[in-house]
C-alpha cells in the first residue's frame, strides 16, 4: 500500500488542470435539457475531444489516452473541481462506448466511437419500457429480422437525452417466443428513422431531460445490432456493469457538493445552528464523501491489479444516490425560506445551484434500477439470503 | 497510489483467520465467562506462538517489526472472533507506546511482550477505566498530563463489570510515589497517538464484529421458516441486513486508510482515525441494531450467540473516545479554513 500519488500522477494532474483553467468556459452553459443547451454541451464535448480529453480512458487510437482508473479519478477531481459542464453525451461514453469495445464488430467500433467521441451524435438509452421498469426482463417492444433490416414496433420510456439526441441504444424482443432475459437483442437505433416518434417528458424542474419513443415499423440495418441475437441480456449488463458504474459516478461529485456544504454552512452558521442536527448532517456529509473517495479508490487500485468485482459493487449505487440527496437535503434546511426559490427570483440571494442539485437528488435512488431493487441484489447475491 | 494489501498481508490475514475461528469459538468465549480471570495464559501462548504478540515489536527484541498497517486486517479478525484476550491492546497501543517511550523500558518489556511472558496495559485520560489491568505486568497510565509506568504492586484495582462480559474494566488508583516516564510535550504527543491506535484498533474489531453479525443473522433468517419460508426470502428482512451490508463496505477503506496514516505518522492520522472509527462503529453498531431484529426473540436471549458481537460492538463505540470526541475532532478539522476538502484534497 501506498498513499501517494507517483510523478507521472502527480504531473497528469497538472496537465489536466491547466487545459480545464485554458478552456472551460467562463460562464456556465445552460442546461443541456434545452435546445440551447444542448448544442452548447454538444460543442463543448468536441473541444474536449479535440484536446483528447473527451475519453482519458479510452485506447490512443480511438482518441484517448489509455488511462488506467486512477488516471480516470484524478482527471474527474480535476473536472469537477474547474466546475466543468456536465457531460451531455454520458450514455455513449460512460456506458455503450465500453460495451462497444468489448461486444461491437471493428466495422462498428470504427463507425461509432469516433462520432461518439467527439459529441457530433449524441446517444440516448432505451431500457424502460411502460411496464417493464424495475422488471427490465418484462422487455415487450419487438424486433423481427427481415432479410437484413429489423423492423421494430413498441415503445421505450424515461430514454435520458433522447428529446435531442441523435441515436438510442436499448433491448428488443427478437424471439416472439421468449421469455424474460432470453430472446432479447441489443440494437443501436437512428432517432432519425422514419416511424420514430419521441415525446418529451418534462421532469421535477419542468424541462424535457427524458422522453418516450415510439417505434413504428422503425427499419433498423442489422448492422447495428450490437452482440449476437438473442444475446441482449448478457450485453446490457455488461453495460450496467460496476465499472462503468465507477467511471459514471466518480467520487469527486460529491466530495465537492459536500465541500459547498460545508461553505454553505460556515456562512450561515449562526441561523443553522438553531437546528443541532444540521451540524451533525453536514460532519456526515464530509465523511460519507470521503468514504466514497476511499472505497472507489480501492477498489480501482483493486481492478488495476487484475481484480475482479462482484456483488458488492450493488452498494455502491445505494451509497452514493442516498448521500447526494441527505447533502442536498440539508442544504436545503439551510437555506430556510430562501431555498424554495428559483435562482433568478429577486430574493434568491446566495441559494446558488442547491435547488437544482436538490431536484436532480431526488432521481438518484430511482434510475438505474431503484434502491429497492438493489438492495434485493446485496441480500441475494452478496450476503447469499434465500430468494 | 496503490491502495491495496499486499498477497502476504493477505495471506497472513487468512492463516490468522483461520486459527481464531478453529480456536476462539463462542463456547469457548461463554467458558471465559465462568472463569476467575476471563483471560487464558494457554491461548495467549498460543497467539505469542504464532508471533502475534510481538507484530509490532521491533525484530532487536524478538518481534516481527511490522506496522499498524500489517496489523489492521488481522484486528479486523480478532473483532469477528470477538477475541477476549488483550491481543489488539497489546499490539496497537501497548507495544506501539513502549516503543516511543524507548529506552530501558522498552528494552525491559518488549521482548517479554514478544514472546508471550508479559502484558502491559494502558490507559489514557479517554479512558475512564483501564481494559485487562488485572492481568497486566505493567500498566502505562496518564495521570495529571504525565505518563507512568507502574507496576501491580504500585497500584490498586477496582472491578468495574461491563456488559460485555469478555471485557474486564479496572479503575487504578496509584498508590505508590513514582516519577513520571514522559511528561509535557513529550507526553502529550504520546497520549494523541496511542489514543489514535486506540480508536484505531476499535475500528478495525467493529469491522469484524459487523461481518460476524452479519453473517449470524444471514445464517439464521436462511434457517427459520415462517409462513412456509425462510423469513430471510422476505424484502423487510433482506433489506435490514442490505442496509448494513453497504455501510460496512463504505467502512472499510477508511479505515485501512487510518491504518496507513497512523503507521506513516502522517499528519492527517487524527482525523483519519476519528473518520475510521465513528463510521466503522456506526456499521457495528447498525448490525447490531438489524441482526437483533431479524433474529426476533432468539436475539434478545443469552443463549442465542449473537450478543457476545452485539455487546462487544456497543461497548467499543464509546471507548478510545466516545462519538462526540471523534466527531469533535472531525469538525475542528473540517470547519477550520485550511482544510483541505472537495475532489482531488483526499490524499493531498
Amino acid at each position: 500500500m501506498n498513499l501517494a500519488y507517483t510523478q507521472e500522477q502527480q504531473a497528469f494532474r497538472e496537465e489536466v488542470r491547466g487545459w480545464l483553467a485554458d478552456n472551460v468556459p467562463a460562464t456556465p452553459l445552460e442546461s443541456f435539457d434545452t435546445e440551447e443547451g444542448f448544442r452548447q454541451h454538444r460543442a463543448w464535448e468536441a473541444t474536449l475531444n479535440a484536446g483528447r480529453w473527451g475519453m482519458v480512458t479510452w485506447p490512443e487510437e480511438l482518441g484517448g489516452r489509455g488511462c488506467d482508473l486512477v488516471e480516470w479519478l484524478i482527471f474527474e477531481e480535476e473536472y469537477y473541481r474547474a466546475g466543468a459542464p456536465l457531460r451531455v453525451n454520458q450514455n455513449g461514453i460512460f456506458l455503450l462506448g465500453p460495451t462497444l469495445m468489448e461486444y461491437g464488430t471493428e466495422e462498428q467500433k470504427a463507425r461509432i466511437l469516433p462520432k461518439m467521441a467527439s459529441g457530433e451524435e449524441v446517444w440516448s438509452q432505451g431500457w424502460s419500457e411502460p411496464n417493464a421498469g424495475s422488471d427490465m426482463a418484462a422487455i415487450r417492444s419487438r424486433a423481427e429480422l427481415v432479410g437484413d433490416k429489423y423492423i421494430i414496433n413498441g415503445q421505450k420510456t424515461w430514454s435520458t437525452r433522447a428529446v435531442w439526441a441523435d441515436w438510442c441504444f436499448g433491448m428488443f424482443r427478437t424471439d416472439p417466443d421468449s421469455e424474460r432475459h432470453h430472446g432479447l437483442t441489443f440494437i443501436l437505433v437512428p432517432l432519425d428513422s422514419p416511424g420514430i416518434t419521441v415525446r418529451p417528458i418534462p421532469q421535477l424542474d419542468g424541462l424535457p431531460g427524458f422522453a418516450e419513443i415510439f417505434f413504428d415499423n422503425v427499419e433498423v440495418s442489422v448492422d447495428n445490432r450490437l452482440g449476437d441475437e438473442g444475446a441482449g441480456w448478457r450485453v446490457a449488463m455488461a453495460t450496467a456493469g460496476f465499472e462503468r458504474g465507477l467511471m459514471l459516478r466518480s467520487p469527486a461529485r460529491f466530495q465537492e457538493t459536500a465541500r459547498r456544504l460545508v461553505e454553505l454552512y460556515r456562512e450561515n452558521r449562526e441561523s443553522a445552528d438553531r437546528d443541532p442536527s444540521l451540524r451533525d448532517a453536514v460532519i456526515r456529509a464530509y465523511l460519507d464523501a470521503e468514504s466514497y473517495c476511499l472505497a472507489t479508490y480501492q477498489t480501482a487500485c483493486r481492478l488495476s491489479q487484475g481484480g475482479r468485482i462482484g456483488a458488492e459493487s450493488s452498494t455502491n449505487k445505494i451509497f452514493w444516490s442516498e448521500l447526494d440527496q441527505n447533502m442536498h437535503t440539508t442544504a436545503m434546511s439551510i437555506l430556510g425560506a430562501r431555498a424554495e426559490l428559483l435562482p433568478h427570483a429577486p430574493e434568491a440571494k446566495g441559494v446558488g445551484s442547491w435547488l437544482d442539485g436538490f431536484l436532480f437528488s431526488q432521481s438518484g435512488p430511482i434510475y438505474a434500477g431503484t434502491n429497492e431493487i438493489q438492495r434485493n441484489i446485496i441480500a441475494e447475491r452478496m450476503l447469499g439470503m434465500p430468494r | 497510489m496503490d491502495f491495496t494489501f499486499s498477497e502476504d498481508q493477505r495471506l497472513f490475514q487468512e492463516s490468522v483467520r483461520d486459527f481464531l475461528v478453529k480456536e476462539v469459538t463462542p463456547e469457548r468465549i461463554r467458558r471465559g465467562w465462568e472463569s476467575e480471570t476471563g483471560r487464558e495464559d494457554g491461548l495467549w501462548a498460543q497467539l505469542a506462538e504464532l508471533g502475534l504478540t510481538g507484530i509490532t515489536v521491533p525484530e532487536e527484541y524478538g518481534g516481527l517489526g511490522m506496522s499498524e498497517l500489517d496489523f489492521v486486517l488481522l484486528a479486523q479478525e480478532c473483532g469477528y472472533v470477538a477475541l477476549p484476550e488483550p491481543l489488539v491492546h497489546t499490539v496497537l497501543v501497548a507495544v506501539p507506546l513502549l516503543r516511543e517511550l524507548g529506552g530501558e523500558l522498552a528494552a525491559a518489556w518488549l521482548p517479554k511482550i514478544a514472546a508471550g511472558e508479559a502484558k502491559v496495559a494502558v490507559g489514557l485520560g479517554q479512558n475512564l477505566l483501564l481494559e485487562d489491568a488485572h492481568v497486566a505486568d505493567l500498566l502505562l497510565l496518564e495521570r495529571d498530563s504525565a505518563l507512568y509506568a507502574l507496576t501491580p504492586e504500585q497500584v490498586s484495582l477496582r472491578h468495574n463489570e461491563s456488559v460485555d462480559p469478555s471485557r474486564k474494566l479496572y479503575a487504578v488508583e496509584v498508590t505508590a510515589d513514582v516519577a513520571p516516564v514522559a511528561s509535557g510535550g513529550q507526553a502529550a504527543a504520546l497520549v494523541t497517538s496511542a489514543l489514535d491506535r486506540g480508536a484505531l484498533g476499535c475500528a478495525a474489531q467493529a469491522l469484524g464484529l459487523a461481518q460476524r453479525m452479519i453473517d449470524l443473522s444471514v445464517q439464521y433468517t436462511s434457517e427459520r421458516q415462517q409462513f412456509g419460508k425462510p423469513i430471510g426470502s422476505f424484502q423487510a428482512v433482506k433489506h435490514h441486513m442490505a442496509d448494513v451490508a453497504v455501510r460496512l463496505e463504505y467502512a472499510k477503506a477508511p479505515v485501512h486508510r487510518a491504518a496507513y496514516a497512523v503507521a506513516n505518522a502522517e499528519v492527517i492520522a487524527p482525523q483519519a482515525v476519528s473518520h475510521a472509527k465513528l463510521v466503522a462503529c456506526e456499521a457495528a453498531n447498525l448490525a447490531a441494531k438489524h441482526s437483533i431484529q431479524v433474529h426476533g426473540a432468539m436475539g434478545y436471549t443469552w443463549e442465542v450467540d449473537l450478543h457476545i458481537f452485539m455487546k462487544k460492538a456497543w461497548a467499543l463505540s464509546n471507548t478510545w473516545g466516545d462519538p462526540g470526541f471523534h466527531k469533535a475532532r472531525v469538525a475542528d478539522y473540517i470547519f477550520s479554513d485550511g482544510a483541505s476538502l472537495g475532489a482531488g484534497g483526499t490524499f493531498s
